[in-house]
Protein backbone atom coordinates (compact mmCIF):
# COMPACT_ATOMS: atom_id res chain seq x y z
CA UNK A 1 0.00 0.00 0.00
CA UNK A 2 3.02 2.19 -0.12
CA UNK A 3 2.96 4.99 -2.46
CA UNK A 4 6.12 5.29 -4.20
CA UNK A 5 7.69 8.67 -5.78
CA UNK A 6 6.34 8.94 -9.25
CA UNK A 7 2.68 7.72 -9.27
CA UNK A 8 1.11 10.58 -8.11
CA UNK A 9 1.64 14.12 -9.45
CA UNK A 10 3.21 17.41 -7.45
CA UNK A 11 0.22 19.32 -6.56
CA UNK A 12 -1.98 16.38 -5.27
CA UNK A 13 1.20 15.25 -3.58
CA UNK A 14 1.71 18.60 -1.43
CA UNK A 15 -2.24 19.03 -1.11
CA UNK A 16 -2.41 15.49 1.21
CA UNK A 17 1.44 16.99 2.64
CA UNK A 18 -0.57 19.84 3.92
CA UNK A 19 -3.32 17.34 5.20
CA UNK A 20 -0.69 15.04 6.73
CA UNK A 21 0.68 18.12 8.76
CA UNK A 22 -2.87 19.64 9.77
CA UNK A 23 -3.35 15.67 10.70
CA UNK A 24 -0.83 14.88 12.66
CA UNK A 25 -0.87 18.56 14.49
CA UNK A 26 -3.62 18.01 15.62
CA UNK A 27 -3.07 14.41 16.89
CA UNK A 28 -0.42 15.71 18.87
CA UNK A 29 -2.46 17.86 20.42
CA UNK A 30 -5.16 15.81 21.13
CA UNK A 31 -2.55 12.48 22.21
CA UNK A 32 -0.77 15.11 24.48
CA UNK A 33 -4.50 15.57 26.33
CA UNK A 34 -4.95 12.14 26.53
CA UNK A 35 -1.55 10.36 27.14
CA UNK A 36 -1.07 8.61 30.70
CA UNK A 37 2.66 7.50 32.16
CA UNK A 38 2.31 4.36 30.16
CA UNK A 39 1.26 5.60 26.79
CA UNK A 40 4.86 6.31 25.91
CA UNK A 41 6.36 2.66 26.22
CA UNK A 42 3.08 1.26 24.94
CA UNK A 43 2.54 3.78 21.97
CA UNK A 44 5.90 2.98 20.91
CA UNK A 45 5.70 -0.93 21.14
CA UNK A 46 2.78 -0.47 19.02
CA UNK A 47 4.48 1.35 16.41
CA UNK A 48 7.32 -1.56 16.78
CA UNK A 49 4.92 -4.19 16.02
CA UNK A 50 3.52 -2.59 13.19
CA UNK A 51 6.81 -2.09 11.18
CA UNK A 52 7.22 -6.41 12.46
CA UNK A 53 4.11 -7.12 10.80
CA UNK A 54 4.55 -4.46 7.78
CA UNK A 55 7.21 -7.30 6.78
CA UNK A 56 5.39 -10.05 7.20
CA UNK A 57 3.31 -10.17 3.63
CA UNK A 58 0.57 -12.75 3.24
CA UNK A 59 -0.77 -14.37 0.23
CA UNK A 60 -4.26 -12.95 -0.73
CA UNK A 61 -4.62 -13.72 -4.00
CA UNK A 62 -2.67 -15.08 -7.04
CA UNK A 63 0.41 -13.39 -7.15
CA UNK A 64 -0.76 -10.61 -4.99
CA UNK A 65 0.32 -9.88 -1.18
CA UNK A 66 -0.94 -8.20 1.59
CA UNK A 67 0.33 -6.39 4.79
CA UNK A 68 -1.15 -5.51 7.85
CA UNK A 69 -1.77 -1.92 7.60
CA UNK A 70 -2.07 -0.99 11.08
CA UNK A 71 -3.62 1.98 11.89
CA UNK A 72 -7.60 0.41 13.30
CA UNK A 73 -5.06 -1.73 15.41
CA UNK A 74 -3.05 1.08 16.85
CA UNK A 75 -6.16 3.20 17.24
CA UNK A 76 -7.52 0.59 19.17
CA UNK A 77 -4.83 -0.44 21.31
CA UNK A 78 -3.81 3.86 22.29
CA UNK A 79 -6.69 5.64 20.52
CA UNK A 80 -6.91 7.40 16.97
CA UNK A 81 -4.91 10.53 17.50
CA UNK A 82 -1.69 8.67 19.00
CA UNK A 83 -2.43 5.34 17.20
CA UNK A 84 -2.25 7.48 13.91
CA UNK A 85 0.98 9.08 14.97
CA UNK A 86 2.01 5.04 15.57
CA UNK A 87 1.81 4.74 11.92
CA UNK A 88 3.53 8.17 10.85
CA UNK A 89 6.73 6.87 12.78
CA UNK A 90 6.15 3.34 10.92
CA UNK A 91 6.17 5.66 7.67
CA UNK A 92 9.23 7.94 8.43
CA UNK A 93 11.44 4.31 9.59
CA UNK A 94 10.68 3.31 6.67
CA UNK A 95 11.93 5.43 4.43
CA UNK A 96 15.34 4.53 6.06
CA UNK A 97 14.45 0.89 4.22
CA UNK A 98 13.35 2.89 0.28
CA UNK A 99 9.77 1.57 1.37
CA UNK A 100 7.35 4.41 0.05
CA UNK A 101 8.30 7.53 -1.81
CA UNK A 102 9.66 10.30 0.09
CA UNK A 103 7.29 13.05 -2.19
CA UNK A 104 4.59 10.37 -1.69
CA UNK A 105 4.92 10.68 2.34
CA UNK A 106 1.69 12.82 2.84
CA UNK A 107 -0.34 10.59 0.36
CA UNK A 108 0.94 7.52 2.75
CA UNK A 109 0.51 9.09 6.09
CA UNK A 110 -3.04 10.76 5.58
CA UNK A 111 -3.61 7.11 3.68
CA UNK A 112 -2.14 4.36 5.75
CA UNK A 113 -1.88 6.21 9.17
CA UNK A 114 -4.58 8.82 9.68
CA UNK A 115 -7.60 7.03 7.24
CA UNK A 116 -6.97 4.03 9.03
CA UNK A 117 -6.67 4.86 12.46
CA UNK A 118 -9.61 7.44 12.74
CA UNK A 119 -12.03 5.68 10.50
CA UNK A 120 -10.96 2.42 11.80
CA UNK A 121 -11.53 3.92 15.36
CA UNK A 122 -15.24 5.08 14.29
CA UNK A 123 -16.23 2.31 13.03
CA UNK A 124 -14.41 -0.11 16.15
CA UNK A 125 -16.95 2.06 18.19
CA UNK A 126 -20.04 1.54 16.60
CA UNK A 127 -19.59 -2.09 15.92
CA UNK A 128 -18.76 -2.41 20.08
CA UNK A 129 -22.00 -0.56 20.70
CA UNK A 130 -23.84 -3.11 18.97
CA UNK A 131 -22.13 -6.02 19.91
CA UNK A 132 -20.95 -5.27 23.39
CA UNK A 133 -17.78 -5.12 25.21
CA UNK A 134 -16.71 -8.66 26.55
CA UNK A 135 -13.34 -9.79 25.80
CA UNK A 136 -14.26 -12.02 22.79
CA UNK A 137 -16.88 -9.22 21.25
CA UNK A 138 -14.33 -6.54 21.48
CA UNK A 139 -12.05 -8.71 19.64
CA UNK A 140 -14.51 -9.02 16.71
CA UNK A 141 -15.46 -5.37 16.66
CA UNK A 142 -11.78 -4.36 16.22
CA UNK A 143 -11.13 -7.50 13.48
CA UNK A 144 -14.00 -6.24 11.55
CA UNK A 145 -13.38 -2.65 11.85
CA UNK A 146 -9.66 -3.03 11.13
CA UNK A 147 -10.77 -5.08 8.01
CA UNK A 148 -13.18 -2.49 6.63
CA UNK A 149 -10.71 0.41 7.00
CA UNK A 150 -8.20 -1.51 4.26
CA UNK A 151 -10.85 -0.57 1.48
CA UNK A 152 -11.83 2.05 2.47
CA UNK A 153 -8.01 3.25 2.64
CA UNK A 154 -7.75 1.87 -0.91
CA UNK A 155 -10.51 4.03 -2.07
CA UNK A 156 -9.02 7.07 -0.29
CA UNK A 157 -6.07 6.31 -2.79
CA UNK A 158 -8.21 5.82 -5.89
CA UNK A 159 -9.37 9.21 -5.36
CA UNK A 160 -6.14 10.57 -5.36
CA UNK A 161 -5.00 8.55 -8.22
CA UNK A 162 -7.82 10.04 -9.95
CA UNK A 163 -7.56 13.55 -8.94
CA UNK A 164 -3.29 13.21 -9.58
CA UNK A 165 -2.57 9.63 -11.34
CA UNK A 166 0.36 10.20 -13.88
CA UNK A 167 0.06 7.82 -16.03
CA UNK A 168 -3.65 8.63 -18.01
CA UNK A 169 -5.55 5.68 -16.90
CA UNK A 170 -9.93 4.75 -17.04
CA UNK A 171 -10.06 5.38 -13.35
CA UNK A 172 -13.07 4.08 -12.78
CA UNK A 173 -10.95 0.47 -13.49
CA UNK A 174 -8.33 1.43 -11.10
CA UNK A 175 -11.06 1.68 -8.17
CA UNK A 176 -12.76 -1.17 -8.90
CA UNK A 177 -9.30 -3.20 -9.16
CA UNK A 178 -7.69 -1.22 -5.76
CA UNK A 179 -10.97 -1.53 -3.62
CA UNK A 180 -11.69 -5.60 -4.87
CA UNK A 181 -8.12 -6.21 -4.23
CA UNK A 182 -7.61 -4.97 -0.76
CA UNK A 183 -11.23 -6.44 0.41
CA UNK A 184 -9.24 -9.44 0.26
CA UNK A 185 -5.80 -7.54 2.26
CA UNK A 186 -8.74 -6.03 4.49
CA UNK A 187 -9.54 -10.17 5.88
CA UNK A 188 -6.06 -10.79 6.78
CA UNK A 189 -5.77 -7.20 8.60
CA UNK A 190 -9.01 -8.38 10.82
CA UNK A 191 -7.79 -11.51 11.47
CA UNK A 192 -4.65 -10.13 12.54
CA UNK A 193 -6.20 -7.11 14.69
CA UNK A 194 -8.77 -9.13 16.25
CA UNK A 195 -6.19 -12.03 17.57
CA UNK A 196 -3.60 -8.88 18.68
CA UNK A 197 -6.53 -7.10 20.33
CA UNK A 198 -7.34 -10.97 22.01
CA UNK A 199 -4.37 -11.47 23.28
CA UNK A 200 -3.50 -7.60 24.42
CA UNK A 201 -6.71 -7.80 26.47
CA UNK A 202 -6.15 -11.03 28.09
CA UNK A 203 -2.98 -10.47 29.40
CA UNK A 204 -3.20 -6.45 30.19
CA UNK A 205 -6.86 -5.02 28.92
CA UNK A 206 -6.12 -1.57 30.97
CA UNK A 207 -3.60 -0.80 28.61
CA UNK A 208 -6.52 -0.75 25.66
CA UNK A 209 -7.84 2.04 25.27
CA UNK A 210 -10.53 1.50 22.80
CA UNK A 211 -11.97 -0.45 26.18
CA UNK A 212 -10.98 2.52 28.85
CA UNK A 213 -13.28 2.95 31.85
CA UNK A 214 -14.43 -0.52 31.09
CA UNK A 215 -16.22 -1.38 34.52
CA UNK A 216 -15.24 -5.71 34.54
CA UNK A 217 -11.37 -4.47 34.31
CA UNK A 218 -11.45 -1.85 37.24
CA UNK A 219 -13.08 -5.30 39.25
CA UNK A 220 -10.47 -7.40 38.11
CA UNK A 221 -7.65 -4.81 38.80
CA UNK A 222 -8.95 -4.52 42.35
CA UNK A 223 -9.46 -8.43 42.94
CA UNK A 224 -5.73 -9.40 41.30
CA UNK A 225 -4.64 -6.49 44.25
CA UNK A 226 -6.95 -8.07 46.66
CA UNK A 227 -5.43 -11.51 46.00
CA UNK A 228 -1.78 -10.57 45.80
CA UNK B 1 4.60 3.24 46.45
CA UNK B 2 5.22 -0.28 46.59
CA UNK B 3 1.90 -0.19 44.06
CA UNK B 4 3.29 2.35 41.77
CA UNK B 5 6.28 0.32 41.90
CA UNK B 6 5.08 -2.85 41.17
CA UNK B 7 2.34 -1.53 38.40
CA UNK B 8 5.66 0.02 36.89
CA UNK B 9 7.67 -3.34 37.11
CA UNK B 10 4.78 -4.99 35.15
CA UNK B 11 4.54 -2.35 32.02
CA UNK B 12 8.23 -2.95 31.75
CA UNK B 13 7.51 -7.03 31.48
CA UNK B 14 5.11 -6.20 29.26
CA UNK B 15 7.03 -3.93 27.41
CA UNK B 16 9.81 -6.08 27.10
CA UNK B 17 7.99 -9.24 25.98
CA UNK B 18 6.56 -7.58 23.51
CA UNK B 19 9.61 -6.06 21.76
CA UNK B 20 10.81 -9.86 21.87
CA UNK B 21 7.72 -11.06 19.98
CA UNK B 22 8.56 -7.56 17.42
CA UNK B 23 11.95 -8.94 17.20
CA UNK B 24 11.41 -12.42 16.54
CA UNK B 25 8.79 -11.56 14.16
CA UNK B 26 10.71 -8.79 12.10
CA UNK B 27 14.01 -10.83 12.79
CA UNK B 28 12.59 -14.65 11.91
CA UNK B 29 9.30 -14.85 10.86
CA UNK B 30 10.19 -12.39 8.24
CA UNK B 31 11.78 -14.64 5.78
CA UNK B 32 8.74 -16.80 5.28
CA UNK B 33 6.74 -13.99 4.23
CA UNK B 34 5.26 -13.95 1.11
CA UNK B 35 7.54 -12.23 -2.26
CA UNK B 36 4.34 -11.24 -3.60
CA UNK B 37 3.82 -7.86 -4.94
CA UNK B 38 1.62 -5.99 -2.58
CA UNK B 39 -2.16 -4.88 -3.40
CA UNK B 40 -1.04 -1.63 -4.96
CA UNK B 41 1.84 -2.78 -7.00
CA UNK B 42 -0.24 -6.14 -8.10
CA UNK B 43 -2.91 -3.33 -9.21
CA UNK B 44 -0.37 -0.79 -10.89
CA UNK B 45 0.69 -3.54 -12.76
CA UNK B 46 -2.40 -5.10 -14.02
CA UNK B 47 -3.71 -1.37 -14.92
CA UNK B 48 -0.47 -0.04 -16.32
CA UNK B 49 0.79 2.09 -14.26
CA UNK B 50 3.79 0.27 -12.52
CA UNK B 51 5.95 2.24 -14.91
CA UNK B 52 5.42 5.62 -13.54
CA UNK B 53 6.98 4.76 -10.24
CA UNK B 54 10.74 6.38 -9.29
CA UNK B 55 13.31 5.33 -7.51
CA UNK B 56 13.40 5.77 -3.83
CA UNK B 57 15.85 9.04 -3.06
CA UNK B 58 17.32 6.54 -0.38
CA UNK B 59 17.54 3.34 -2.84
CA UNK B 60 21.58 3.20 -1.93
CA UNK B 61 20.53 3.67 1.93
CA UNK B 62 22.56 0.68 3.50
CA UNK B 63 18.76 -0.67 4.61
CA UNK B 64 17.14 -0.10 1.47
CA UNK B 65 14.97 -3.00 0.19
CA UNK B 66 14.82 -4.53 4.27
CA UNK B 67 18.24 -5.91 3.43
CA UNK B 68 21.72 -5.36 5.01
CA UNK B 69 23.95 -3.67 2.49
CA UNK B 70 26.45 -6.24 2.69
CA UNK B 71 25.03 -9.42 4.41
CA UNK B 72 25.02 -11.92 0.82
CA UNK B 73 22.54 -14.52 2.92
CA UNK B 74 19.11 -12.88 2.03
CA UNK B 75 17.35 -14.03 4.52
CA UNK B 76 19.79 -13.30 7.24
CA UNK B 77 20.34 -9.76 5.75
CA UNK B 78 16.10 -9.45 5.93
CA UNK B 79 16.10 -10.20 9.28
CA UNK B 80 19.04 -8.32 10.52
CA UNK B 81 17.07 -5.34 8.83
CA UNK B 82 14.06 -6.25 10.26
CA UNK B 83 15.54 -6.32 14.01
CA UNK B 84 17.34 -2.57 12.96
CA UNK B 85 13.84 -1.32 12.14
CA UNK B 86 12.23 -2.69 14.89
CA UNK B 87 14.86 -1.15 17.32
CA UNK B 88 14.68 2.10 15.65
CA UNK B 89 10.86 2.07 15.48
CA UNK B 90 10.61 1.84 19.20
CA UNK B 91 13.28 4.40 19.49
CA UNK B 92 11.89 7.13 17.22
CA UNK B 93 8.26 6.47 18.86
CA UNK B 94 9.39 6.49 22.86
CA UNK B 95 11.34 10.07 21.37
CA UNK B 96 7.89 11.28 19.78
CA UNK B 97 6.02 10.37 22.64
CA UNK B 98 7.71 11.44 25.79
CA UNK B 99 7.99 14.46 23.37
CA UNK B 100 4.23 14.56 22.99
CA UNK B 101 3.51 13.47 26.68
CA UNK B 102 6.02 16.44 27.83
CA UNK B 103 3.82 18.81 25.77
CA UNK B 104 0.97 18.30 28.34
CA UNK B 105 3.17 19.13 31.45
CA UNK B 106 4.13 22.60 30.01
CA UNK B 107 0.20 23.02 28.68
CA UNK B 108 -0.89 22.24 32.23
CA UNK B 109 1.06 24.65 34.28
CA UNK B 110 -0.32 27.32 31.62
CA UNK B 111 -3.84 26.29 32.62
CA UNK B 112 -2.70 26.92 36.48
CA UNK B 113 -1.12 30.26 35.76
CA UNK B 114 -4.37 31.36 33.61
CA UNK B 115 -6.70 30.56 36.45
Amino acid sequence: MHIPDGFIDAPVSIAAGVVAVVGMTYCVKRASADLDDRLAPMAGLVAAFIFAAQMLNFPVASGTSGHLLGGALAAILVGPAAGAMCVAVVLLIQALFADGGLTALGLNITNMALVTAFVGYALFLLFKRFLGSSDGRVAVAAGVAAGISVPISALVFSLEFALGGVADLNVGAVIAAMVGTHVLVGIGEGIITGLTVAAVLRTRPDLVHGVRGRARDLELRSGAAATA
Amino acid sequence: MSGLRESRKRLFVFIAAGLLVCFGLAGLVSGFASGSPDGLEKVAGDQGFLETAQDHALAGSPLAGYQVQGVSNGRLSGGLAGLAGVSLTFGLGLLVFSGTRALRGDRRDAVITDS
